[in-house]
């Protein structure tokens, strides 16, 4: 059964504190992965490889620059699920 | 039908003897901050390169592999005319008629023997060793040096902030010889080639000479990319080649990567989940990366070290442009 938005983002909060030590707490919609959560552009892999397995989604290399918020991500993720 | 008599191999082959060669120039990420706009923070926390040696005029691909080919048959205990073939894995040796291992042969004091070059990025030695080991489990050659070698600071566009400092120089040897039982495992290996573009010679040199583009030719990667595909593709080719050899992750001592880039290593160790007990070659630090170079040069430098021993089990992979990858399980000289 596709992920509702909260659980994406708590899946997300989760994934993120677990790749880089962020506090599950400020992983917030509107944060930005690279200037608020302190996720560098290789963290920022490990942590869409670990939401690909989690919610059973594809998202290709040309997409992840895109995905500039935990939001952006988090929307990304609800449109493609399986 | 004439019947033809076919060689007469060794039941299994092993890694003999090993040898390394660092050229004497040690690069700090300082000096690689003269030409970038970044920090030595910043390289360290990316890469986890702190130092890389970076070849003399006088260090040329041939010098570096006679004397890295010196100290592994030393290390093999093996004369220099024993040995039936030369394999040179290399990227960076900017002439490419007569493949370099006939004279690096030559210099070295084998007689006659099979020598030939050839090119598969930062996977070459696996490919090398794969070769090898061929070669003296059918007979075609009972002692085999293979070679990997790169003076990759000829091919690094030190402008460039996501590439400058990955790069170093240098050369690794090994002896490859008969065994009575098996010491290098199964080979998995392959290529993709749909992604040649994801680390690749920025141009041809024949468009350098015609002079369409003015900068000379060096390594680009899409950083990324290569690493979603080191980290979890290759964390199962790895897996793959310790199941082809029957051993577990707790049985083996060693795991030694290529050394591209330490957030690379770190990420495979967790992705493979190898236990504590593994020893887990980070020569990157200090060495950058050698391409084919880094597997031999890193297996030097545990056993001179002593965080490995002969007769450790190890799993090798190396991966890259290409893209290209071999792996496999050996036991250590």
């Amino acid at each position: 059964m596709a992920a509702t938005q909260e659980e994406i983002v708590a899946g997300l909060a989760e994934i993120v504190n677990e790749i880089a030590g962020i506090p599950v707490e400020d992983v917030e919609v509107d944060k930005s992965f690279t200037d608020d959560l302190d996720v560098d552009s290789l963290s920022m892999v490990e942590v869409v490889v670990a939401a690909e397995e989690r919610f059973d989604v594809k998202i290709p290399d040309e997409d992840v620059k895109a995905l500039r918020t935990v939001g952006d991500a988090a929307d990304y993720i609800a449109k493609h699920q399986a | 039908m004439s019947k033809i008599k076919p060689a007469q191999g060794s039941p299994y082959a092993r890694i003999l003897g090993v040898g390394g060669y660092r050229p004497t120039r040690v690069v700090p990420n300082e000096v690689i901050l003269e030409t970038i706009d970044s920090s030595d923070e910043w390289i360290r926390s990316r890469s986890g390169i702190a130092t890389r040696h970076w070849a003399s005029p006088q260090e040329t691909v041939a010098a570096m592999s006679v004397e890295a080919a010196g100290k592994a048959l030393a290390d093999a205990g093996i004369g220099a005319e024993q040995i039936g073939a030369v394999i040179v894995s290399t990227v960076s040796h900017f002439k490419q008629t007569p493949a370099v291992a006939t004279e690096i042969a030559d210099r070295v004091g084998a007689v006659k023997p099979a020598a030939f070059d050839i090119s598969a990025g930062c996977a070459g030695f696996g490919y090398g060793l794969t070769l090898a080991k061929s070669l003296v489990v059918e007979g075609s050659a009972k002692y085999v040096l293979v070679i990997g070698v790169e003076r990759l600071s000829d091919l690094t566009d030190l402008e460039d902030r996501a590439t400058a400092f990955l790069f170093g120089d240098g050369a690794g040897a090994v002896i490859v010889g008969p065994s009575d039982e098996p010491a290098i495992g199964p080979t998995v290996w392959g290529s993709e080639g749909d992604k040649s573009e994801t680390i690749k010679q920025t141009v041809p040199w024949d468009e350098y000479r015609s002079g369409t583009v003015e900068k000379f030719p060096a390594i680009t990667q899409e950083g990324q990319a290569v690493f979603r595909w080191a980290v979890f593709e290759m964390a199962k080719v790895a897996q793959q080649a310790l199941d082809a050899a029957g051993i577990s992750a707790d049985d083996l001592d060693v795991f030694i990567p290529h050394q591209a880039n330490m957030r690379i290593i770190d990420s495979m160790v967790k992705t493979l989940k190898l236990p504590e007990h593994v020893t887990v070659a980070r020569d990157v630090e200090t060495t950058g990366n050698t391409s084919a170079a880094s597997i031999p040069l890193a297996m030097e430098r545990l056993l001179a070290t002593g965080q490995a021993k002969s007769g450790d089990t190890a799993l090798v992979i190396g991966f890259g442009a290409g893209l290209v990858y071999a792996a496999t399980v050996v036991t250590l000289p």
